[in-house]
């Protein structure tokens, strides 16, 4: 036989084809056997729907940053949200600050005194036009069609931090190290993920909970100083709240229309 | 043409070797990266990109700046660049492969990579970075290694490379100002929000790539028997001067700019890295060295006298390297950051392990770029014989 | 051929190198894993799929429950007999499936399989191992 290179390669071709027909045959004949009766997924009954969900704060009803307590302890609750000592490594979801902070644009050197001494809280403003959402490279912070939540998988995030770089209200915190050893036991969720280290997040206006018919854990303890709702729903608690109060949301200039609005 | 890279006297070993023990303390440090996570570096919640993006934003310029050889030698046939394109080439392909592995160690899921390519989004400027990159690195091996083989066995290189080496030019220039968009459309960073941010980061790259070329053509010169030649290194050296001059006059227009309309939220950035702001001021001394070394590299490369003394040219080209990669690597990405969204202060310092991952980077760049310097320069040996 | 004895010796050592993991383990192949069913789910009698499915398609299973949930927002699965669930690995799957150990681990340490899953979806355990 013509031992040339040539010969041995188109051997290996042949056999490696004889080798591999009947394997991938037999796969392509297993897919159209267990094409069974399909499985159906839809929403739960209970889930509350809306077009973009947003929320109203009522400054006026928060006094210190003790009454904001609550609201944040609730939320870092029930999503595990870890308690990590170093400042820079810190993770928040919702958080209070001074009026400076919040809105740094607005900010003047003389004050009512109620707004200078009052806390603001802030969270992730799950804005129409996320800039968040146009960074992400490979669409793990995405918006929600159908209810407007700027949502996150963090089973797709790299890790990059443009998300980060590119929020205008600093909403999103990174895991710099593993999470776990900073929820206390007593405290942790099982029904609830945690996150891994190397994944950034932020508030998901409890998704989860709206999905089963509840609001939003701090909504929820806020005795009514939080409103939540449709923005779109003329009738909803939020718009009959922005059309009665005046309203000011975070570095509206920005375009990104944020659908956190805060009565001052 | 590999070969040539494995044969080398003991200086060159010697080199490599230095390099492999960087590189091996880098890698180490990296796996504990991998285990621990990030929290190793200085990073925070507030400044959420540090020493590693600013090597990736510098190493881009100095990618791009390898297509100030290409350039005149192609488009406008100033043959005496015929000599050096080769190392412009080269250049470019170490400084991509650095950028692309600074943007890998910095990932906090890196395994997760493909994810980029698997659910694309056009949407994303750094979708659009990654095939650039990718693209130019591609570019300027199959270009870099065709054209120095035909070189090597005497012939005309073949006729499918002179389409991509005219698209590796202006391909070249869009790496650098993808790069610049990534930071130039964030609406809640004004520092960065500027349109002189991508002709700021050409016109810095353009000193700063050939400004190593000229240090890399003066060792070259030293160490082997190929010489770049005079007139050579002198065309390169004018380019500097032009590029250190508007990368200058751009950042005067931007302190003009700032201080001048006088809005607090842009005078804030340049006053946390210049003067300091709210008691933080670990920048300043960085940012003002950053500043004199420029103009020290202005006065030496447009001075004649000095220009064509190659020993302080060499010390230009030194200045202006380190000069360029403090204010558009360290500068550019802290002042960015701070103050944050809610113009709060955390200083970022970079922690030991980072610098010693980053330093990592660097000596595997180098040694890459020394090895296809080495086969470059053989065979230029090779064919004067 | 030249250097026969080199090449000749190269190979066999190649050979029972590579092939050490046969010879080594020859007559002592590990048993096939038994994952353990804890009481809740021997009571459920049935999983949200069939056995044969769910052994060779939960991993794809738990991908769609999470595009589905987490990007189109709906959380019910109906499995083709009718049953409802919640597509949720933490509150459905380990709600019955609460012993990792000898469930979860049984077969993927005999694959050799290292998910990442329990990073993340805390383990529920029922009984205090």
């Amino acid at each position: 036989m013509d031992s040339s290179r040539r010969r041995i390669l188109q051997l290996l071709g042949v056999s490696a084809l004889a080798l591999t027909t009947r394997p991938v045959l037999n796969a392509f004949a297993k897919e159209e056997q267990a094409a069974e009766a399909e499985a159906v997924i839809k929403a739960g009954a209970k889930a509350l729907k809306a077009r973009q969900w947003a929320m109203v704060i009522d400054t006026r009803k928060f006094h210190s940053e003790a009454d904001l307590e609550p609201l944040t302890e609730a939320c870092h609750k029930v999503h595990n949200v870890p308690a990590l000592q170093n400042k820079r490594h810190e993770i928040k979801w919702i958080w209070g600050t001074h009026y400076h902070n919040a809105f740094p644009g607005k900010a003047a050197q003389f004050l009512a005194e109620s707004v200078e001494q009052r806390p603001f809280l802030v969270l992730c403003n799950h804005c129409e036009n996320p800039p968040c959402v146009r960074v992400c490279p490979t669409k793990a912070t995405f918006k929600r069609e159908f209810d407007g939540i700027v949502f996150m998988d963090f089973h797709r995030c790299i890790g990059c931090r443009f998300c980060m770089a590119g929020c205008p209200f600093g909403a999103r915190s990174f895991n710099y190290r593993d999470p776990k050893p900073f929820i206390a036991e007593a405290d942790l969720n099982r029904k609830f993920p945690t996150r891994m280290k190397g994944v950034v997040e932020k508030c998901n206006f409890c998704a989860e909970r709206l999905a089963v018919g509840q609001l939003p854990a701090c909504v929820e303890v806020s005795n009514g100083a939080l409103a939540f709702g449709d923005l779109y729903d003329p009738e909803s608690e939020v718009r009959k709240l922005i059309k009665t109060n005046y309203t000011i949301r975070r570095k509206q200039t920005l375009g990104t229309e944020p659908c956190v609005y805060y009565i001052v | 043409m590999l070969e040539l890279a494995i044969k080398g006297g003991k200086k060159y070993y010697g080199w490599m070797t230095f390099l492999s023990v960087i590189i091996g303390v880098g890698f180490l440090l990296y796996l504990k990266q991998l285990d621990i996570g990030l929290a190793i570096t200085g990073l925070s919640r507030d400044v959420s990109w540090g020493f590693y993006i600013a090597n990736f934003t510098f190493l881009v310029g100095v990618a791009a700046g390898g297509v100030m050889v290409v350039l005149p030698y192609y488009l406008h046939d100033y043959k005496a660049f015929g000599k050096v394109t080769i190392l412009g080439e080269f250049l470019a392909i170490a400084s991509v492969l650095m950028c692309v592995t600074f943007i890998l160690v910095d990932l906090g899921q890196p395994m997760r990579i493909m994810n980029v390519f698997l659910y694309p989004s056009p949407n994303s400027v750094l979708f659009w970075d990654t095939i650039v990159l990718n693209g130019y690195l591609f570019l300027s091996i199959i270009i870099g290694w065709n054209v120095l083989e035909a070189e090597r066995n005497g012939v005309h290189y073949q006729k499918w490379l002179k389409p991509l080496i005219y698209l590796s030019i202006p391909w070249a220039v869009s790496i650098h100002t993808v790069t610049a968009f990534l930071y130039a459309g964030l609406p809640g960073r004004g520092f960065w929000m500027t349109a002189i941010l991508a002709p700021r980061f050409l016109s810095s790259a353009f000193a700063a790539g050939p400004a190593l070329l000229i240090l890399c053509c003066l060792i070259i010169r030293r160490v082997s028997n190929f010489d770049p030649g005079r007139e050579q290194i002198q065309s390169l050296a004018k380019i500097v001067a032009y590029a250190i001059c508007i990368n200058v006059f751009f950042f005067l227009c931007e302190v003009f700019v700032a201080f001048y309309s006088n809005i607090p939220e842009h005078m804030d950035h340049i006053k946390y890295l210049f003067v300091g702001l709210h008691g933080h001021a670990a920048y300043v001394p960085w940012m003002w060295t950053s500043f004199i070394l420029m103009i020290i590299g202005i006065i030496l490369t447009v001075t004649p006298m000095t220009r064509k003394n190659e020993g302080v040219l060499a010390v230009a080209c030194v200045a202006i390297f380190l000069g360029t990669w403090i204010d558009k690597g360290l500068g550019m990405i802290a002042g960015g950051f701070t103050p944050s969204p809610l113009h709060e202060v955390t200083e970022y310092i970079p922690s030991l392990p980072e610098i010693g991952i980053a330093l990592g980077v660097w000596a595997m760049g180098f040694m890459v770029m020394t090895a296809l310097f080495k086969i470059a320069v053989s065979v230029k040996e090779e064919i004067r014989e | 051929m030249n250097n026969k004895t080199l090449i000749i010796t190269g190979l066999v050592i190649f050979l029972i190198i590579v092939l050490f993991p046969f010879w080594y383990m020859r007559g002592k192949a590990a048993p096939a894993p038994e994952p353990v069913l804890t009481p809740k789910a021997k009571a459920a009698q049935a999983c949200v799929r069939s056995t044969e499915y769910m052994r060779s398609e939960h991993m794809q299973l738990l991908d769609v429950w999470r595009d589905s949930v987490v990007r189109d927002g709906n959380r019910i699965y109906v499995n083709p007999q009718g049953k409802e669930f919640s597509m949720s690995l933490s509150n459905t799957c380990l709600d019955c499936h609460s012993n990792k150990a000898e469930f979860c681990d049984r077969c993927h340490n005999y694959a050799s399989v290292r998910p990442y899953c329990w990073s993340c979806h805390i383990e529920n355990p029922k009984e205090k191992t």
